[in-house]
């Protein structure tokens, strides 16, 4: 096997950072600059948005599900058990709504755009493209993370929602629970840091996702396995870099939106 | 094989300052690591004149059309394409230049998400946005002149290879370039369907006298497209009168290793005292 220099490493890795800082900037500058390719946005919008409504509200559902039966299992030990609602809501809208719809819809959408755009790469499209007078990242990147930041708000909102009527699922049938006292004291225990912490993350995931894949995408190289490749690294990196960002960004807002 | 007639309005192109050569290579160098594809090379396209471009494998051929497209950009040299020099214009100025050349890629780059209809009309719906009468006109003449017409709804997965490469040769026809650039237009299909294609490079050649850089690895194609003409009265391809073949605007160019080791035109060729050169066409 042959060893590589960690220099060299080192230099590839930074070198796909700042690759990847100029293709996301780009994305977001072609918003200012004609011509907007609206019809493509909302046609990404339904191919993401829509398409991943099924993968979302499952697991929004079963997330609350399972969130239920094991605070149950805990909050019962300390007398606790009517605090189902709460402690359903609370992970659900902060953090596990935001986070799992972010992770399966990269599972499903990054990979997707990863290996559609690297198709069109390896077949000369994105050349024919640019050949026919069409700025390829304003035609096919920029509305793919208009789209997901887009729809990745609403599906977050959608699955939240789903998530605790799977939690009332469970404490309804399983743990007798009364279903008003469920939703009340769900309702109740969100404060607005809750909601704005649940509602910026997904627009945070949704461009890491849209970016991540349509990076992967553009630079697939090396034929049908050049574009396997791709697909698996965008899924693995966005899913990573999600993961990594939730940390930061939950410590910032703690930090500034005076959590009590 | 016939072919239907264009209209009228193709024959009559406006003609341009003649004088000025479509592309000028000078010096370009290219290199992809450590490896060093094009060396030095110069050459120049003059306007109406058809180049075919031969090598082996990997000599870099590709390349030079997509360095007179500005789609890549050479480690050194100057490149002046329709009068432009392309070191000095960016992306977006790139776009309108390119609204010129037409260029047909090696296996033929149809969208896949598009039928043959929004593929061909792909340009003049990125600058209209709406697919009118006018462009649906536009669409089927010249589907016609490359004899698809009936294709129109069909997705580029339907089509055969030689059929896809037609499409191809429309989408890159329709905006009437002054400059079109073939990636190998007639690699990978049987003799038959690429006598077709080189009937309508040669009627394109000899009707609306575009400037064309062809890249191939079939000398056959070239050597028909040297001695053959377009018979405007009968629509179809013609072998020229013996003693004619210089009267044609072909030439022809080898590259050898990243330089280019032969450019003249057909007597010149037939002529050489390289041995290279003779072993490769023969």
């Amino acid at each position: 096997m042959e060893l590589v220099s960690p220099t060299y490493f080192a230099k590839e890795k930074i070198q796909t950072v700042q690759d990847y800082v100029e293709f996301s900037a780009h994305a977001v500058a072609n918003l200012f600059r004609k011509p907007f390719y609206l019809a493509d946005m909302l046609q990404q919008a339904d191919l993401i948005g829509v398409g991943s409504l099924p993968i979302v509200v499952l697991t929004g559902f079963f997330t609350g599900a399972v969130l239920a039966l094991q605070a149950s299992n805990t909050l019962e030990r300390f007398g606790s058990i009517t605090l189902v609602g709460q402690l359903v809501s609370t992970s659900m809208v902060r953090e596990l709504g935001p986070v799992l719809t972010s992770l399966m819809v990269a599972g499903r959408n990054s990979s997707g755009m990863a290996s559609e755009l690297g198709s069109m790469v390896v077949t000369e499209q994105i050349d024919a493209m640019r050949a026919l007078g069409t700025d390829p990242m304003k035609k096919l990147v920029t509305p793919r993370v208009v789209a997901t930041v887009f729809m990745l708000f609403f599906l977050t909102i959608i699955s939240d929602l789903i998530g605790l009527v799977g939690g009332l699922a469970i404490a309804k049938l399983l743990l007798r629970l009364d279903a008003r006292q469920y939703w009340y004291n769900a309702w109740e225990t969100l404060v607005f840091q809750d909601v704005f912490m649940g509602l910026i993350k997904p627009v945070i995931f949704g461009f890491i996702i849209a970016t991540i894949g349509c990076f992967y995408g553009m630079n697939a190289r090396g034929g049908t396995q050049g574009v396997g490749r791709a697909t698996t690294q965008a899924m693995v990196a966005a899913s990573v870099i999600i993961l990594a960002m939730d940390l930061l960004v939950t410590r910032l807002l703690m930090a500034t939106l005076a959590y009590h | 094989m016939s072919a239907p007639a264009l209209p009228l309005g193709h024959t009559e192109r406006i003609k341009e300052d003649n004088s000025a050569p479509a592309i000028i290579f000078e010096d370009v160098a290219l290199a992809f690591g450590d490896n060093q594809v094009l060396r030095e090379i110069s050459f120049q396209l003059a306007r109406g004149e058809t180049k075919a471009v031969f090598g082996v494998a990997g000599s870099g051929k590709s390349l030079i059309l997509k360095l007179a497209l500005g789609l890549i950009r050479p480690d050194s040299g100057r490149i002046v394409v329709l009068g432009q020099d392309l070191s000095d214009l960016r992306e977006e100025d790139l776009f309108v230049l390119r609204a010129k050349i037409g260029m047909v890629f090696q296996e033929s780059a149809l969208f896949d998400s598009l039928n043959v209809r929004e593929n061909v009309a792909y340009r003049l719906m990125e600058e209209h946005g709406i697919y009118d009468d006018d462009i649906d006109k536009r669409v089927r003449e010249v589907l016609r002149f490359v004899e698809l017409e009936h294709t129109l709804d069909l997705d580029p997965a339907e089509l055969s290879g030689g059929m896809r490469r037609r499409v191809a040769i429309a989408r890159a026809l329709i905006t009437q370039p002054e400059l079109l650039l073939y990636d190998s237009p007639t690699g990978g299909l049987d003799p038959v369907t690429s006598n077709t294609i080189i009937e309508l490079i040669v009627k394109q050649r000899d009707v609306n006298q575009t400037s064309a850089l062809l890249v191939t690895h079939r000398l056959q194609d070239a050597f028909s497209m040297a001695t053959h003409q377009w018979d405007r009265q009968n629509n179809r391809m013609v072998p020229l009168p013996p003693g004619q073949h210089c009267q044609v605007p072909l030439s022809f160019m080898i590259l050898r290793e990243g330089k280019i080791i032969f450019d003249g035109d057909l007597q010149a060729l037939a002529h050489t005292e390289d041995e290279y050169i003779k072993e490769y066409i023969s």
